[in-house]
């Protein structure tokens, strides 16, 4: 093989990549979202689902959830210049297996079938705090609340149950207890 | 109540109560009522550049020898992405910029409107932060705000675009400052932590191998900063190099400083850097020029990192010790925690690093920025030691473009003090040094300024010697001519069997007559007999000159890091000319 004639130097050792939860507390103000989107095009990290809303009204403060991959050197740098953001006033970082944290993650599933399937549908969502938010002859709307990898099973599950749609809202996060992230 | 002013009035207060003193700007459709708002003040003088990247780069070098923000004003569309190559050359070297530019007006943004850019969006990843003012009563606040960002932490490039409305409807003044009542991107609110300086000082106590690695960090925290390097390293009695970004923050020609460091870095500094045991980094970010092989960085060094900025931390190389601090709180603390606990270090330390000194002395000798002269071609090497030796008495600014002669002037110019040395180094901009020049000597009016330059980055933004000649600035552009594009004929050499694709420039204009086209005046050099007397020649003149220095086409500089190599196996020149692998191509 031909070794390429870059003027850089080759990718040293790569470490362990992880998941991470990344917690971003903004100005809600035009432009936010971009700057915080294309910082992780821009150096190349990886967003695996996104939330955001506002969450302060009267100090118009909006909370942005990132689902993310990368190895500890660029968690840490994810977190730094996020921090570098005039908008942002605080950053935080989960672990997706720290105990202490609640992820969740709203679903919508439409699942078109005869009866007998919608009924299994319903019975296969019941266990994550599922409504039926809408139904019609031939079909269901069913709202779950969950975790990533749940949902994830969920769907492959609702699929020969005639899931015809799927809405996800990327996953939210906040710590147990009495605790707030300061 | 305080009477009502227009948006291009509030931007002109904005910009006295800054002390803003020059602008560099070119005038368009959507800033014309900041344009006709100029004649009102005085104390502002605008600088029309040919270019709106020469805007761009004028107010870098402004900044960069004045310590001062550099403020350009330029119009919307093609006038705001013109300016975008400065944007990023600033942000990437830290330089405190302030761009204004022209927007069409509010009620026809996101129609494709005639000159309109998505200036805010374009900008975005080039700047610390950009806004779009909507409302003549947040500019004030948004303006003052811009100066403090740019200005505070780590500095960098601002933009704040202003929709031509905008310009024109009436709203409230107020002078505001400290806006941002937290961090700014990485500035430490807290004071350093005496536990780090301990720590700091221990690391230096138990070295016997030490070095300090130090960059435009020094350069950025004011001219206090470097007094107080050059007094720590004098206590210590350490070795000093110095990034691309650094020269002239300790003296180029004291014994303790080893040279530049990096890619064209001299012998003694590189192997220093691998061989050490403690290496203290101090305002430096460890770029990939400098580091080569990341996995092969100094292998056995403990590692300081001094920075402004939290996520220079930890980016590139792992550290053992990391302070966040500005560069001269730091060695305040530093210096008087460290006299006071010890004092005569650096007499009874003397033997501890006795061996390293030895060590590096053997390095030294190897004189790796030696080249072999020549009687019947002007050396390019030569010709920078030349123009050295006759202007290093006359607090000289440099600034170059970028190449080999932007390389071999970091070799062989040696600084002494800080904000004299204006380079492009982060994004490599060619065609940065000219216009950067014509910044420099406006803030530095009397003073000898000098870009040392290639032909082929030159002419990229050549039309700014029309500016020099408007507002009578006598820069001086030295070209180190070799008809090649230097740098990307000798990668060629080295690493693409000799394949010279396209890095000869043919049909190059004749400058001298080029010079005279502009109203400057064209000084020739063929022979290095006759070099010295045409720099003086150039010297004494009080116009701007093009200088065609007219050297060898062939010359490569060395040293030079090549190859799948680490710091501590360098190319040093024909000496050794040796075969680089095919591993090795891949690192250059």
């Amino acid at each position: 093989m031909t070794k390429s004639k870059s003027a850089y130097s080759e990718p040293g050792k790569v470490g362990k990549s992880e998941h991470h939860i990344i917690v971003v507390w903004v100005d809600n103000e035009a432009g936010v979202l971009a700057r915080v989107v294309g910082l992780f095009s821009g150096r190349g990290y990886n967003i695996e689902s996104l939330a955001v809303a506002e969450v302060d009204k009267k100090r118009h403060i909006s909370r942005i959830t990132i689902v993310t991959s990368g190895t500890p050197q660029v968690i840490e740098q994810i977190k730094l210049q996020l921090k570098k953001l005039i908008p942002v006033h605080k950053v935080a970082d989960f672990s997706r297996n720290d105990p202490k944290i609640l992820f969740r993650e709203l679903a919508l599933f439409k699942v078109v079938s005869a009866k007998k399937n919608q009924e299994k549908a319903k019975k296969a969502c019941k266990k994550y705090n599922s409504i039926v938010i809408d139904k019609s002859k031939k079909s269901l709307v069913i709202q779950v609340t969950a975790l990533r990898r749940e949902i994830d099973k969920l769907v492959e599950n609702l699929k020969p149950l005639g899931l015809a749609s799927v809405s996800r809202t990327g996953a939210v996060a906040m710590t147990r207890g009495a605790e707030i992230f300061k | 109540m305080s009477k009502l002013l227009s948006g291009a009035e509030i931007v002109f207060k904005c910009l006295e109560d800054q002390k803003v003193e020059h602008i560099f700007g070119y005038p368009g459709g959507a800033v014309l009522p900041i344009y006709d708002e100029l004649k009102n003040h005085k104390s502002i003088k605008h600088i029309l550049v040919r270019h709106e990247q020469g805007a761009g780069h004028a107010a870098e070098g402004y900044a960069r020898s004045s310590g001062k923000p550099g403020v350009l004003l330029v119009t919307s569309g093609p006038g705001a992405t013109n300016a975008v190559t400065a944007l990023t050359d600033a942000y990437m070297d830290s330089v405190p910029l302030v761009c204004i530019s022209g927007q069409v007006p509010t009620h026809l943004i996101g129609t494709d409107a005639f000159q309109e850019a998505d200036t805010t969006g374009i900008t975005r990843p080039c700047t610390k932060h950009n806004w779009l003012v909507k409302d003549v009563n947040d500019l004030a606040k948004t303006i003052h705000k811009a100066f403090e960002v740019a200005t505070t932490g780590r500095p960098g490039p601002v933009l704040v675009d202003i929709p031509k409305d905008v310009q024109f409807k009436k709203g409230n003044y107020k002078f505001t400052k400290n806006t941002l009542s937290k961090k700014l991107n990485g500035r430490a609110s807290k004071k350093v932590n005496f536990k780090d300086i301990e720590k700091l000082i221990n690391m230096i106590k138990e070295s016997s191998k030490p070095i300090f690695y130090t960059g435009g960090g020094v350069i950025n925290s004011g001219p206090e900063a470097s007094k107080l390097l050059r007094e720590l390293v004098s206590l210590t009695g350490f070795p000093i190099t110095s990034t691309l970004q650094g020269l002239g923050a300790y003296p180029g020609d004291d014994p303790q400083f080893l040279g530049m460091l990096g890619m064209h870095g001299t012998y003694e500094a590189n192997n220093a850097m691998h061989d050490c045991d403690l290496m203290i980094n101090i305002g430096a970010r460890f770029d990939d020029r400098i580091t080569g092989k990341v996995d092969e960085f100094s292998p056995k060094s403990k590692k300081v990192h001094i920075d402004i900025d939290p996520s220079s931390v930890g980016k590139n190389i792992k550290v053992d010790l990391a302070i966040i601090s500005d560069v001269s709180d730091l060695l305040k603390s530093l210096i008087k925690t460290f006299k006071e606990k010890n004092k005569d270090f650096l007499n009874s330390n003397k033997q501890k690093t006795a061996k390293w000194w030895n060590q590096i002395d053997k390095w030294r000798q190897k004189k790796s920025l030696n080249f072999k002269n020549s009687d019947t071609l002007i050396k390019p090497q030569h010709a920078v030691q030349r123009l050295y030796e006759l202007t290093k008495n006359k607090d000289t600014y440099v600034t170059t473009e970028v190449g080999q002669h932007q390389m071999w002037a970091a070799q062989h110019y040696k600084f002494d003090k800080p904000n004299r040395w204006m380079t492009s180094g982060g994004l490599g901009t060619m065609g940065y040094g000219l216009p950067a020049a014509v910044g420099v000597q406006i803030a530095n009016p009397g003073k000898l300024v000098i870009d040392i330059a290639g032909e082929a980055s030159v002419l990229m933004t050549m039309q700014e010697m029309s500016t020099a000649v408007q507002y009578k600035l006598p820069i001086k552009i030295f070209i180190l001519n070799n008809e090649y594009m230097g740098m990307v004929r000798q990668w060629q050499e080295l690493l693409h069997e000799k394949n010279y694709s396209e890095s000869y420039t043919a049909a190059l204009p004749d400058f001298v007559k080029l010079a005279e086209a502009y109203g400057c005046v064209g000084i020739r050099a063929t022979k290095p007999s006759e070099l010295d007397e045409k720099i003086n020649e150039m010297i004494n003149i009080d116009k701007p000159v093009i200088f065609d220095c007219v050297v060898d086409k062939n010359e490569n500089c060395f040293p030079m890091i090549p190859s799948g190599k680490p710091h501590n196996q360098m190319l040093l020149g024909e000496q050794d000319e040796e075969e680089i692998s095919e591993e090795g191509k891949v690192l250059v």
